[in-house]
């Protein structure tokens, strides 16, 4: 009986949900609790139900890099207000208190150094600024890491979580899904590896451009991976949604990934395939 | 023809003039005269209601149901026009039409978003929102263009890529993105033309041109005010202030260096003169492949990537 629904219902970006304080952390999936030693022991799976929480770039470098040691780059390109652009706040409120909140001086980071031995270059957004949204500064970040991927010859892993394009920067946010693409097609030219590991959540923008366009497609288990986001989905097709629609095994079933690795295992199987193809031993 | 609801008082000129060419018969000196004021008259109010028009009467106009779309532009800028179909994977979608035709003689790919007209066509067209077989049509019509070393021109008008559960499971996301990073390797020349709305990834997804420009009454942002309004302010009722801030007309585009040019459009919009509109889209077009058909295929694909490798605003600390 969805006939009285209101079909314009308003889209509410929900709480974000990033890893709550305390000793002991519950998982939303089962209601359990679980110590936070064993959790980060655990690289933040709960072991019991392989519930993947959020993580940001910090814990993201800390597992790929080897010793969690890296070389950040591209950390001097901060945001600037192009448009002015004021909402209910100002966006430059917005950029403050994100940083402020998070420690982060924008969505993406750089780094670069060796997983198992494997020179590489990592980025890796952090949805817990601006919900992961991609801006100039985020283009621009990436755009140095592909850069850098091409100009030494070596791998390029980009690690995602985003709800997408940067309203606050409007077209020229849009923008940053031509340039990220353009720079992706000149460095597989050059015939050097690209991965795109997609996490909770993916959608928009990201997606429609450099998320989907790695030479391999690597989603952690039960991320959300979307164009449109389910709520806009719905509101579209106006019935339920399938079970596990837009889920990572969704997409692995339907052909827009390469395989699914929990983050545990992530370490391993990245450097397994780096190896292949670098013929490496 | 539809008026707006901004353009009601040049609405209400007209009717009255309208009625007074009815009762007046040759040579009624005094009705003559009260029409020729009131031509005048709205006359002035039309050229100072264009002149001053918000983002949001923009965006009105973009979207007005008696614009020209793609192929009145094709039928009035084309000599000849074969349409091809199909991405060859799934289906032909309706809502990209694309083929080859000739400019003056001269050869080209032409492609962009096709909406309809009325109810019928409009469902026909899905209201100009392509699903994933769209943009591999899109690809394929490119890839042959350039493997015949013929000019890619695209014309964008687009409310976004559709939002269905189809489209996500056959790779919505992907489709745009192969897109993307296809286009910018293209060995032809190739202008974008925004001829009405261009809505986020939907639109740039056929829309990686050397060359960019928009016509006069049209928009481009990541996200239509609407949808803006809906998620920053928590309610729809913010379009106009949305449309504001979100800087999406052809002159804030080219302030931000987005694009290359704004074409003017007749005076009251492209819907009320379609013959004007198309000539100046085709002198346009034909300035830029003149200019582009000097650089080398090599050249053509460095500066695309120049071009979109300089977006963005930032600074450095």
């Amino acid at each position: 009986m969805s006939w009285f629904k209101r079909k314009d219902e308003n889209i509410q970006t929900s709480e974000k949900k990033e890893m709550p304080e305390g000793v002991w952390v519950k998982v939303p999936t089962t209601g359990e609790t679980i110590h936070r030693r064993e959790l980060e022991e655990n690289l933040f799976v709960d072991p019991l139900s392989g519930y993947h929480f959020r993580i940001g770039s910090k814990e993201y470098f800390n597992i790929i890099f080897d010793g969690g040691k890296f070389k950040e780059i591209a950390d001097d390109i901060v945001s600037t207000d192009p448009l002015e652009f004021t909402d209910r706040k100002k966006y430059t409120d917005r950029l403050e208190e994100s940083k402020k909140k998070t420690g982060l001086s924008d969505a993406a980071r750089v780094g670069v150094g060796k997983m198992n031995g494997v020179d590489l270059v990592v980025g890796c957004m952090d949805f817990g600024f601006i919900g992961g949204s991609m801006g100039s500064v985020v283009g621009e970040r990436l755009g140095v890491a592909i850069d850098t991927a091409r100009e030494k010859k070596i791998p390029l892993i980009i690690i995602s979580q985003t709800g997408g394009a940067r309203m606050m920067e409007s077209v020229l946010s849009l923008m940053q899904m031509a340039k990220t693409s353009a720079k992706l097609a000149q460095l597989d030219q050059e015939g050097i590896p690209f991965i795109s590991y997609l996490t909770n959540p993916t959608t928009g923008g990201v997606t429609a451009s450099y998320a989907m366009l790695g030479d391999f497609n690597v989603a952690e288990p039960g991320a959300l991976i979307a164009f449109a986001g389910p709520r806009v989905v719905r509101q579209t097709i106006g019935r339920d949604l399938p079970e596990g629609f837009q889920t990572a095994e969704y997409l692995l079933e339907h052909g827009f990934l390469d395989f699914i690795v929990e983050r545990t295992e992530m370490k391993a199987k990245l450097t397994q395939l780096l190896k292949l193809i670098l013929h490496k031993k | 023809m539809q008026y707006l609801d901004f353009e009601q008082p040049i609405a209400d000129l007209e009717k009255k003039i309208e009625e007074l060419e009815g009762i007046s018969s040759v040579g009624d000196g005094v009705l003559n005269k009260e029409i020729n004021s009131l031509k005048k008259k709205v006359d002035a109010l039309r050229e100072s209601t264009f002149k001053n028009l918000t983002r949001w009467q923009r965006v009105q106009l973009a979207r007005h149901p008696d614009r020209p779309y793609t192929l009145d532009y094709i039928e009035l800028i084309c000599d000849d026009f074969i349409e091809l179909h199909g991405d060859r994977y799934h289906a032909d979608d309706k809502a990209i039409v694309g083929g080859l035709a000739t400019i003056d003689g001269a050869s080209v790919m032409i492609i962009g978003h096709q909406k309809g007209r009325d109810t019928v066509k409009r469902t026909y067209r899905n209201f100009g929102m392509a699903n994933p077989e769209g943009y591999r049509k899109a690809y394929r019509l490119m890839k042959l263009a350039e493997k015949f070393n013929i000019p890619i021109i695209t014309l964008l008008d687009t409310p976004g890529a559709f939002p269905g559960l189809e489209a996500e499971e056959r790779g919505q996301a992907e489709a745009i993105a192969k897109n993307l990073k296809m286009m910018a390797l293209l060995k032809v020349p190739f202008v974008t033309i925004v001829i009405g709305e261009g809505a986020s990834g939907g639109a740039i997804g056929i829309g990686m041109g050397n060359e960019v420009y928009m016509m006069e009454n049209t928009w481009y942002s990541v996200i239509s005010p609407e949808s803006c309004s809906s998620i920053l302010w928590k309610t729809w009722d913010y379009k106009e202030q949305a449309a504001e801030v979100l800087k999406l007309t052809a002159t804030d585009l080219q302030e931000l260096k987005v694009i290359d040019g704004v074409i003017p459009e007749p005076l009251g919009g492209a819907h009320r003169d379609h013959q004007k509109a198309a000539e100046a889209v085709k002198k346009q077009i034909k300035q830029s492949l003149t200019r582009l058909k000097k650089l080398k295929p090599e050249k053509l694909v460095e500066q695309r990537i120049q071009k979109y490798s300089g977006m963005g605003a930032f600074q450095k600390v």
